[in-house]
């Protein structure tokens, strides 16, 4: 089974809920697909077995070859490559690698070069395997290096997915292909508002979903329960607002290894999952 | 004009708290939310919409099922596995590229351009607000930003405002990217947590990449003051100017609950009286004009 996080609001919780879970249940991999903030490992101090760069690959014209007709130009919709006569520009930032201009040109002048976008660490912290990426400062798209994440995912055994925080691409990426996906949110307006925004994009997506509610006693949100009544979204735990929760988070300790009272809330949120996916 | 943009790296640790506090302290300002696929800012600010457009950013490919006649290519060519296998388009993968256009070889496949959000122009009480909301599902944030912060600075040039004030998205990739290049500064919001000061470095490396002078805020530093030290000395080390620490205090959320700026509701606590002084102290470093 793969179980997506997510939460649209950041800082709601997510990576504490995806750890938290990550180590109650057996036979579990947890890929933290927040590349351009990873934060998982931070947790769970993994000791890495592997790391891979990752690459993008992007046009580089031959200039011998290259007669200025300005047809890959024209194609890009992406505005990431300029013919003007004498020189060609290619704007790696902004360049999908969709390769089209390379089919475009007519007198074959354009190949690839690899353009890295970041690295992929594996580990282990006890006979947890974690995956997690780090998106290199400067490249401006996450999703090709959480799509090369998710080819690491180990099938064989349950998988929590940490997504990043908004609801745009990288998100989609995440979440993309899960059986289910956990929405963490706080009941305070921000988090509340947020949580709608992710829901009509997993409802649009059509993944089922639940919903934690973390730091329960902060705001005033009972709008939170309300709309999660009237919209059939069940709530999966409810975490307290506790200064010890915050503490062991602010030094980089899953909370349920130091109350682990917790372990088994986490294991039953996961039960209920399994049967409401397979339902 | 000066442009400064309110970043993080980490969601959650206080960037859209402190935007909407400088936007009321300013008194005359033009603010942008930029964190586009999950605004807030509007929920301090009350903007009245003044302007509504659509925003055009993506293509998606579209295949005519009459012409088609199965062949596959576009499925084979397509980097993005957005063609399935029954060779119809999946509208979350497809990036608009058009290269399945190109090599079908009966032209079944066209462009169409999407509706992937809107962007508004807004009045608020402290001045002018530039925003916008990405459609559930749409993945063009970064090209929505670049629009949100165009429409900033046409607001700024008519009403003769010598400041945007734009609050950023979570995150280092292409959003973030957008909403601080060519900006005057970068205020880092971090909190005293691992992932606070991890996240922290990321972003004052994103605004060393794009010449952006960054400057840092500690949120809630109390809450645990060992870590407070090590971002301070963090950005000691590599010679990056501190210009706030703000203290814990429940009334910031309870401002939050009541839709207002922290200085707005609660003027006289200790909070909102270190988000003025820290809007008095970049002021001073940006040769601003102090308003408070």
């Amino acid at each position: 089974m793969i179980v997506a996080v997510a939460s649209g609001k950041g800082g709601t919780g997510k990576t504490t809920l995806a750890v938290n879970l990550a180590v109650s249940i057996d036979n579990a991999q947890l890929l933290d697909c927040d590349v351009e903030e990873p934060n998982a490992h931070l947790l769970l101090n993994p000791t890495i077995t592997c790391q891979e760069e990752v690459y993008r690959l992007i046009p580089s014209v031959n200039e011998q070859l290259c007669s200025y007709c300005g047809k890959c130009a024209v194609f890009c919709q992406y505005n990431a490559i300029l013919a003007v006569p004498g020189k060609n520009l290619v704007f790696p930032e902004l360049c999908h690698g969709c390769g089209g201009c390379i089919l475009t040109c007519p007198e074959k002048a354009i190949g690839e070069v690899k353009n890295k976008i970041g690295v992929i660490k594996e580990g282990f912290a006890d006979d947890l395997r974690i995956v997690f990426g780090e998106l290199e400062v400067g490249e401006p798209m996450a999703a090709p290096l959480i799509r090369e994440l998710k080819k690491r995912l180990d099938r064989s055994s349950n998988a929590i997915l940490d997504a990043p925080p908004g609801a745009g691409c990288p998100v989609i990426e995440t979440v993309k292909g899960s059986d289910f996906c956990i929405l963490v949110t706080e009941p305070t307006p921000f988090g509340f508002h947020d949580l709608k925004v992710i829901v009509k994009v997993l409802e649009y997506m059509n993944i089922s979903h639940g919903v934690v509610i973390n730091r329960v006693g902060v705001g005033d949100k009972k709008e939170v329960y309300e709309y999660c009544e009237k919209k059939d979204i069940p709530i999966l735990l409810e975490i307290p607002y506790q200064r010890r929760i915050a503490e062991l988070y602010s030094r980089g300790v899953p909370f349920s290894l130091e109350m682990p009272e917790w372990i088994s809330k986490f294991q039953e949120l996961f039960e209920d999952v399994k049967k409401m996916v397979n339902k | 004009m000066k442009q400064v943009t309110i970043l993080s790296g980490k969601g959650g640790t206080g960037k859209t708290t402190i935007a909407a506090a400088f936007a009321v302290l300013v008194k005359k300002a033009v603010v942008a939310d930029c964190d586009v696929d999950a605004p807030n800012l509007h929920m301090l600010l009350h903007p009245e919409i003044l302007e509504e457009r659509e925003f055009r950013g993506s293509k998606m490919a579209v295949i005519d099922e009459t012409k088609c006649i199965k062949c596959g290519i576009c499925r084979e060519k397509c980097r993005f596995d957005a063609i399935t296998q029954n060779l119809t388009v999946d509208p979350f993968s497809c990036e608009g590229c058009g290269v399945c256009a190109i090599v079908c070889p009966v032209n079944a496949v066209t462009l169409t351009e999407r509706v992937s959000g809107y962007v508004y122009i807004s009045k608020i009480r402290y001045g002018f607000m530039s925003h916008a909301l990405l459609k559930p599902g749409e993945a063009n944030s970064g090209k929505l930003v670049t629009a949100v912060r165009q429409n900033a600075k046409l607001l700024a040039e008519k009403e003769k405002s010598n400041l945007i004030i734009i609050d950023g998205p979570p995150g280092i990739g292409c959003p973030a990217m957008a909403s601080v290049t060519g900006v005057d500064a970068g205020l880092v919001v971090t909190e005293p947590t691992l992932s606070g000061i991890h996240d922290l470095e990321r972003a004052i490396q994103l605004l060393r990449h794009f010449n952006v002078r960054p400057f840092v805020c500690v949120n809630m530093y109390d809450i645990n003051e060992d870590n407070t030290e090590k971002a301070l000395r963090f950005c000691e080390e590599n010679d990056v100017k501190v210009v706030g620490k703000i203290p814990f205090n429940p009334v910031v959320t309870e401002a939050m609950v009541n839709g207002k700026a922290i200085v707005e509701y609660s003027p006289k606590c200790d909070a909102a009286k270190e988000v003025a002084a820290m809007w008095r102290r970049l002021c001073s470093e940006l040769s601003l004009e102090v308003t408070c």
